[in-house]
């Protein structure tokens, strides 16, 4: 089974975040890491062609490549090769855009199934995987707390506002993992002496004959302002006493 | 360009609608424009009055799905209907699992952008969104530059919903069209995972508990809490990852948006991905062993302590009164 997993290079999010003054595109200068959201996917990736005994997978991804490490990161896990789509005209892609050059470098790729996180830890749009499916013809399930292949069925279970819902749907298929689905493993010595060497194929916009970018997003941000601040009220080094001290809150705002 | 037709996605749930999407049916009011709702599951004639007291004048049903994920089918029957009427001006989605999926396919199928996590949305020369961003530390403000109809995602609590008073919408069938594979995710079992007590979204009073917590036994100690001040458990996403709770307790940019009279935060550091989900408590405390902890810029009172001690002492007054 060959399992294309879509990821994404992002600042670390423990850094202070900007926006670039006049594009208000996230301030990607830095240094960045694989997100932390995808790792879940490459594990469950890995762990789904284990089981089923062959099979590739294939890391997938769109945005600078002028710093690789965090796909090297994937590619150590244990991903047999990336593609990455590197072009300066892709500056500014909305999800939608995103959603079309992923899926153009996807048919180019043989799979069963796409995984995704979520949503990106930096955007949060939470859109492209659904989108993706929609571009490709595919069916989706979003928000899988478990993935399972059986006979070329998934089964899923599918978070929902009140618990989850088992889902089955048959491959080809699009499906976003939640964090914590699977325990991501960490990139052995000998995984990350064998990333350096694996097939990173980084294809630009026309190669794919998509276009996306700014000009195409169908939106632009106008204004950023600081939200209204919330005012840090009373800070009290507990001393036994810091249940009265909450005991007295709850009065004084009459829940208690 | 004055907004003439909203359309506003009405998720059906319990024998009514999702509270969000009274929220949205209220707010598109604002905007004096034609309302018209659509909705799916089979039960859209006993929702029409409810539809139409929400200021909707027609109600779109898309049926029951047969046990679909409502994504491809409802985004189809939008789709459809898109074709046949004409595009709105603006299509209001709910923020919900289903919700996004709606948004992500309509956006494929309609070839528009989608606007998520919104807070906020005006006609100020087209439609404006506000999003709360870097934790609802900042709030940007973006614009529609493309063809109708703008599609936006609304969080959950952004807007108060309010009953107009309006007569049943008129129910009209919508068909989803020619789906091909990507209508085949089935459900095949639904599973509950809530709580007794209150519900998180509507309750008045919100413990909840993070990493700080150290082990998922200690989680006890906020539902004790929280069940003796009548009120719901939350969790930072951090343990609901490490399977300390369910999902549905999760409390955050990927979980619930609760605007409870206060807001008790045991062991959470504050996380921009938690902040965004309770900023706007009426009044927040928090418990947290560090006193740099970010969730002490916004609580009104922290108490800079271990839980495992102000928790048990809290518990034992709560029982005592």
């Amino acid at each position: 089974m060959n399992v294309v997993v879509c990821v994404k290079q992002i600042p670390d999010p423990a850094a202070p975040q900007s926006l670039d003054s006049g594009s208000y595109n996230l301030n990607r200068s830095g240094k960045l890491i694989l997100d932390e959201a995808d790792t879940y996917g490459v594990e469950m990736a890995l762990q789904l062609t284990e089981k089923a005994g062959g099979g590739e997978v294939t890391v997938v991804s769109m945005g600078s490549a002028a710093d690789l490490t965090g796909i090297r990161n994937a590619l150590a896990m244990g991903a047999a090769s990336a593609v990455v789509v590197s072009d300066d005209s892709l500056r500014g892609s909305d999800a939608l855009g995103t959603a079309k050059v992923l899926a153009a470098a996807i048919g180019r790729t043989q799979y069963d199934l796409i995984l995704c996180a979520t949503e990106s830890s930096d955007g949060y749009t939470g859109t492209l995987p659904v989108q993706l499916a929609e571009i490709l013809g595919l069916p989706s399930v979003t928000f899988a707390k478990s993935v399972s292949v059986e006979g070329g069925q998934l089964s899923v279970q599918r978070q929902t506002e009140a618990g989850y819902d088992d889902v089955v749907c048959p491959l080809p298929a699009v499906v976003s993992v939640t964090a914590g689905v699977v325990e991501p493993r960490y990139a052995s010595f000998k995984g990350i002496m064998a990333a350096k060497s694996k097939p990173v194929d980084q294809p630009t916009a026309a190669d794919l004959g998509v276009a996306a970018g700014a000009a195409n997003a169908g939106q632009k941000i106008v204004t950023v302002e600081a939200a209204e601040a919330r005012q840090a009220g009373e800070k009290h080094v507990d001393d036994g006493d810091g249940a009265d001290k909450i005991v007295a809150f709850l009065e004084s705002i009459k829940v208690l | 360009m004055a907004i003439s037709s909203i359309w506003v996605v009405a998720e059906p749930a319990d024998g009514s609608f999702t509270t969000t999407s009274l929220e949205l049916l209220t707010q598109a009011r604002t905007f004096g424009a034609t309302i018209t709702a659509i909705t799916w599951g089979g039960q859209a004639a006993s929702l029409a009055a409810i539809a139409g007291e929400y200021g909707a004048t027609t109600l779109f049903d898309a049926g029951d799905l047969g046990g679909a994920l409502a994504g491809a089918p409802v985004a189809g029957a939008i789709a459809s209907l898109v074709a046949s009427q004409g595009a709105p001006d603006l299509i209001l989605i709910p923020t919900s699992y289903d919700g996004r999926d709606i948004a992500g396919r309509l956006s494929a199928k309609l070839d528009r952008t989608v606007l998520t996590n919104v807070t906020g949305v005006a006609d100020d020369g087209g439609i404006v969104t506000e999003h709360p961003i870097f934790g609802g530390t900042q709030i940007a403000k973006a614009q529609f530059t493309g063809a109708a109809p703008a599609l936006v995602v609304v969080r959950a609590k952004s807007f108060v919903a309010e009953s107009a008073g309006g007569a049943p919408a008129a129910v009209q069938s919508a068909s989803s069209g020619d789906l091909g594979a990507t209508n085949s995710a089935k459900i095949t079992g639904t599973h509950v995972e809530e709580q007794e007590g209150p519900k998180l979204e509507e309750a008045a009073v919100v413990v909840s508990g993070g990493r700080g917590l150290g082990e998922a036994s200690a989680y006890s100690l906020v539902a004790d809490a929280a069940k003796l001040l009548n009120g719901a458990a939350g969790a930072s996403r951090a343990i609901v990852d490490a399977g300390w709770v369910p999902y549905s307790f999760q409390v955050g940019q990927t979980g619930k948006t609760v605007k409870p009279t206060v807001y008790i935060a045991c062991g959470i550091s504050g996380a921009t991905q938690h902040m965004v989900g309770m900023k706007g408590s009426k009044n927040i405390v928090a418990i947290n062993k560090d006193p740099e902890a970010p969730i002490f810029q916004i609580a009104d009172l922290g108490i800079v302590g271990d839980v495992h001690k102000v928790l048990p002492a809290l518990i034992e007054k709560l029982k005592s009164r």
